[in-house]
């Protein structure tokens, strides 16, 4: 018998046939009787105290059932930081001031949506504008506005990292280099907007359905800014039309959709416009990195300083998590002897910025790698030389922080190098530049503070061999629903079909802290393997009474195959020894439990993936256009769940990194994001994308269900520094400042070629 | 004033009062309860709401309700093989796991209906510019492209 039946296997996405035939149902396709359509009133100003708000004429408007402001909250301020009070600094419906363009200010519920906006229209707003600051290098001086009151230089919050003697470690380099970057926003752009369908009824039980990444902390979260008990708050996933870190905090449709209800006992619907959802919810983080770098000139780096300064935004949301995660990824994924980072996240009066698909981690790579080419160069060593020395390798500690398991790093260098060297020559304007990666499997900090465990599971298997499967994940397209229910079906040894997914009802599944940083498969599939072995087990008792074994033999249950692992031939049905089971338990369904939390595994992640990456591009030097030609990337993952499943991860954060790396931003003038809108936000499209090829390099973590950990979030992390080099491989031009434009290019070329004469 | 307006959906005629100013995509899901037309811009910058207007692949958030007056519409809802099961298209999506969110997924397959109604046999380059106007954040487009050209052998294999 094979090691396993189901993982390994590329099967289809268990949800899909609902998703291709137009009958899946997103937040946007459910409506209830008695529904009212809301819309809300956002601040057109960067910084301004609300002086007044006149509701009357709008609340006169016929079709009209409700407005609400900030003084209709019990006004709480929430944040994702639970266990740090300053950093929960969002009312949602700003009571005071506002503090971007875009803070919710009141909103609306009425019989329709143009009813919604026309009354907009006639809510009236009193501001007092207040001088406002967009940059976070300004926002830190002296005498700048503040963005909250007291919060001194808006420094919101600051990290420091540490370890070794950094300043004698730099003494003894042979060669230091210092350098400057700066990394640009990002918007999520999900193609699903965000969307809240709120009903609170006469018994004060409130449920909500919403596309979300965790349901367990929209469900916390609004009971906190509602006044209700967590019991009475039934949060309700329908399928997700994209997450990428956009969808696990509080938003305004959710909050806003809640209250009036609250106010009103009848179903609303909020669903945000594309402007408001590229305006008006959180983003990537900008960051300022300085960085100093020193190493042995056979190439050993011996320390690393980094200095960050991100731009926050209005709020802290998850930003807090991106500045730390920035600091630990700077480090990655090399065995730096000592180490110093030190962040700081300040406020401005620009669209709040927080989680996105690598939390800090693109930002860190793409400058940790620019600059390790750039220190290759100077030392005259191969750029893959000097990863392979450096390069994090299994049983490594990076110490204080966290413990390497399992690392398959080497592995990637070599299958990467290898693929290069089989390209040749490369024409005129072409380069391969290359960026080593990891990322996390799950967090261990808990700033949530939750007091569940981070992950649980329930398996219920029923007389006709049916399996329900419950549990908290929430699947936003990535795949989370496929993998979880291929563990549970290869734990318990049945096949796919035999498992039912019951998700994304918080009164129904287990809390489980959510899709992001990359949780799911290590995490929940940890806690979904529990339950179908405590369930198993169970059923094993019952077989083990009818087969009647010599006790030496254990049992196992494959394919539907209860049998003596030794002699696989003997055995039993499974249906047989299900049915036999709840007879045997008084007619009981057999019920298993599971759940996960990470002990021992240091502060940052029970499990790392690693991975090298490779981009051809070519320039076009009359244009400054940077066209991608191939990308091969190797990823080590651990045991890969669902083979298909990964790669659809790593092409869809190859086209999104790819956007990070050359074309997508955010511009913003006097407070105003300039592109709200698919025409000016420059998403990859179909002919951008590159040949694209990607080897699996296998390993095993221990601490994964079968050895596998994080497979979808990391790849984000490498494209824009293998971008960067690959330009500079190319054209000779080095850029630092992201995205790779044209103009950015174009000027460098220029630079360069006028800079010559004067050093001859 | 609503104005009466009768089209074809999917194969059945179907009559509507709709405002002047409701675009197509808006009637479609909130009159005749489709859902599976998807509305993520509404400025026909995004190609989620695509849907077949006489056989050819429109963005149905910029077209006005009253403007398809006779006209013949298939949505996804309406998308579906010989044998009433999954089309082609619909398999190989699945297939290849071209499908993740799902939310892009019912405009890319329509646009790719009207793209090999009209080339039976395209190269991948002409799929990939043929899907330019339809945007996915999940999949970085590799499983749809590789679905379509799938899904274009089959198609010409089953004609034969």
């Amino acid at each position: 018998m094979s090691k396993y039946s189901v993982i390994g296997t590329r099967l289809q996405s268990i949800d899909a046939t609902e998703k291709l035939t137009g009958s899946a149902k997103y937040t946007t396709d459910i409506s209830f009787p008695n529904m009212l359509y809301g819309k809300i009133l956002r601040s057109p100003h960067p910084h301004a105290r609300i002086l007044n708000v006149d509701t009357s004429q709008a609340e006169r408007l016929a079709g009209v059932k409700k407005v609400v402001t900030g003084k209709d909250t019990i006004g709480k301020k929430q944040g994702v930081w639970r266990r740090f009070p300053d950093l929960c600094d969002e009312e949602i419906l700003c009571r005071d001031k506002v503090r971007y363009v875009g803070d919710p200010v009141a909103a609306v519920a009425a019989i329709d949506e143009d009813t919604a906006m026309e009354a907009l229209s006639l809510i009236k707003v009193e501001y007092e504008v207040l001088p406002a600051v967009f940059d976070p290098l300004e926002a830190i001086k002296e005498g700048a506005p503040l963005v909250h009151y007291g919060v001194e230089l808006n420094i919101n919050n600051t990290r420091h990292i540490e370890w070794g003697d950094v300043d004698e470690a730099f003494r003894r380099c042979d060669h230091i280099r210092e350098d400057m970057f700066r990394c640009s926003s990002q918007a999520h752009a999900c193609m699903e907007t965000h969307g809240a369908i709120a009903s609170f009824g006469y018994d004060g039980k409130l449920t909500v359905h919403t596309g979300s990444q965790s349901p367990y902390y929209i469900q916390v979260l609004l009971a906190e800014m509602l006044g209700l008990r967590e019991g009475d708050v039934r949060v309700i996933k329908p399928p997700t039309g994209g997450g990428f870190g956009s969808k696990f905090e509080l938003d305004s449709a959710q909050f806003c959709a809640s209250l009036l209800s609250m106010k009103l006992c009848r179903p609303v619907k909020i669903v945000l416009t594309r402007e408001e959802e590229f305006t008006a919810t959180k983003r990537r983080t900008p960051m300022y990195y300085a960085v100093k770098l020193g190493a042995k000139k056979d190439g050993t780096l011996l320390a690393k300083e980094v200095r960050a300064i991100t731009e926050g935004g209005a709020y802290t949301g998850m930003g807090a998590t991106a500045l730390y995660l920035t600091g630990f990824f700077s480090s990655f994924p090399y065995k730096y002897p000592n180490y110093r980072y030190d962040g700081y996240r300040v406020y401005t009066n620009t669209a709040p910025t927080s989680a996105m698909r690598g939390f800090g981690a693109p930002q860190a790579t793409f400058v940790g790698e620019s600059q390790i080419d750039m220190m290759a160069e100077d030392l005259g060593i191969d750029p893959m030389e000097i990863r392979r020395k450096n390069g994090m390798a299994p049983g490594y500690e990076v110490p204080g922080e966290a413990f390497i398991g399992s690392c398959g790093l080497h592995e990637c260098l070599d299958q990467i190098e290898e693929r290069i060297k089989r390209r040749g020559k490369l024409p005129a304007n072409r380069g391969i530049g290359v960026a080593a990666y990891g990322f996390i499997s799950g967090g261990i900090f808990n700033w949530f503070d939750t007091p569940y465990a981070f992950s649980a599971a329930m398996v219920r298997v029923n007389i006709d061999g049916k399996v329900d499967l419950f549990t908290g994940a929430a699947d936003t397209g990535q795949g989370a629903n496929t993998t979880l229910s291929m563990i549970c079906a290869e734990e318990l040894g049945v096949r796919l079909e035999d498992i039912r997914l019951h998700v994304g009802d918080t009164s129904i599944c287990p809390p489980d802290l959510g899709s992001w940083g990359s949780r799911e498969t290590l995490m929940n599939g940890s806690a979904v393997k529990m339950a179908a072995a405590d369930a198993k087990r169970q059923l094993l008792e019952f077989a083990a009474a009818a087969l009647k074994p010599n006790i030496v033999y254990d049992l196992d249950i494959k394919d539907r195959w209860v049998h003596l692992v030794d002699r696989p031939e003997k055995g039993m049905s499974y249906f047989d020894a299900v049915k036999a089971a709840i007879r045997g338990k008084d007619g009981e369904a057999i019920i298993g439990r599971g759940h996960y939390s990470p002990h021992r595994k240091g502060m940052v992640s029970p499990a790392f993936s690693f991975g090298v990456q490779a981009v051809e591009v070519e320039v076009d030097t009359e244009t400054g256009q940077v066209s991608l030609v191939k990308a091969t990337t190797a990823h080590e993952s651990g045991t890969v769940i669902n083979p298909i499943g990964i790669e659809g991860q790593l092409e869809g954060a190859l086209a999104m990194a790819a956007g990070y790396g050359l074309s997508e931003e955010l511009p913003i003038h006097d407070g105003k994001i300039q592109n709200g809108c698919f025409r000016d936000y420059k998403l990859l499209l179909a002919p951008d994308i590159p040949e694209t090829e990607i080897v699996e390099v296998e390993t095993y973590e221990p601490e994964g269900p079968f050895g596998a950990k994080e497979a979808g979030e990391g790849l984000t992390n490498p494209t824009a520094g293998a971008i960067a080099n690959a330009v500079y491989n190319a054209v000779g031009v080095r850029i630092t400042d992201l995205p790779i434009t044209p103009e950015k290019v174009l000027k460098a070329l220029h630079e360069k070629k006028h800079k010559k004469p004067s050093e001859a | 004033m609503k104005q009466r307006v009768t089209l074809n959906i999917n194969g059945t005629e179907e009559e509507v009062y709709a405002e002047p100013w409701w675009s197509l995509a808006q009637v479609l899901r909130e009159e005749f309860g489709l859902g599976g037309t998807k509305i993520a811009c509404n400025t026909g910058d995004c190609g989620a709401c695509t849907v077949l207007l006489d056989g050819k692949a429109v963005r149905s958030c910029l077209i006005l309700a009253v403007k398809a007056q006779g006209r013949k519409v298939v949505t996804i809802e309406g998308l579906r093989g010989k044998d009433g099961g999954l089309h082609p298209l619909q398999q190989a999506f699945m297939e290849h796991f071209a499908v993740q969110c799902g939310y892009c997924t019912p405009g890319m397959i329509l646009t790719a209906k009207s793209l090999l109604d009209e080339n039976p046999a395209p190269t991948e380059e002409e799929v990939r510019e043929g899907m330019s106007g339809n945007l996915c954040r999940c999949t970085g487009y590799a499983k749809i492209v590789e679905a379509v050209m799938a899904a274009s052998a089959r198609m010409r294999g089953e004609h034969r």
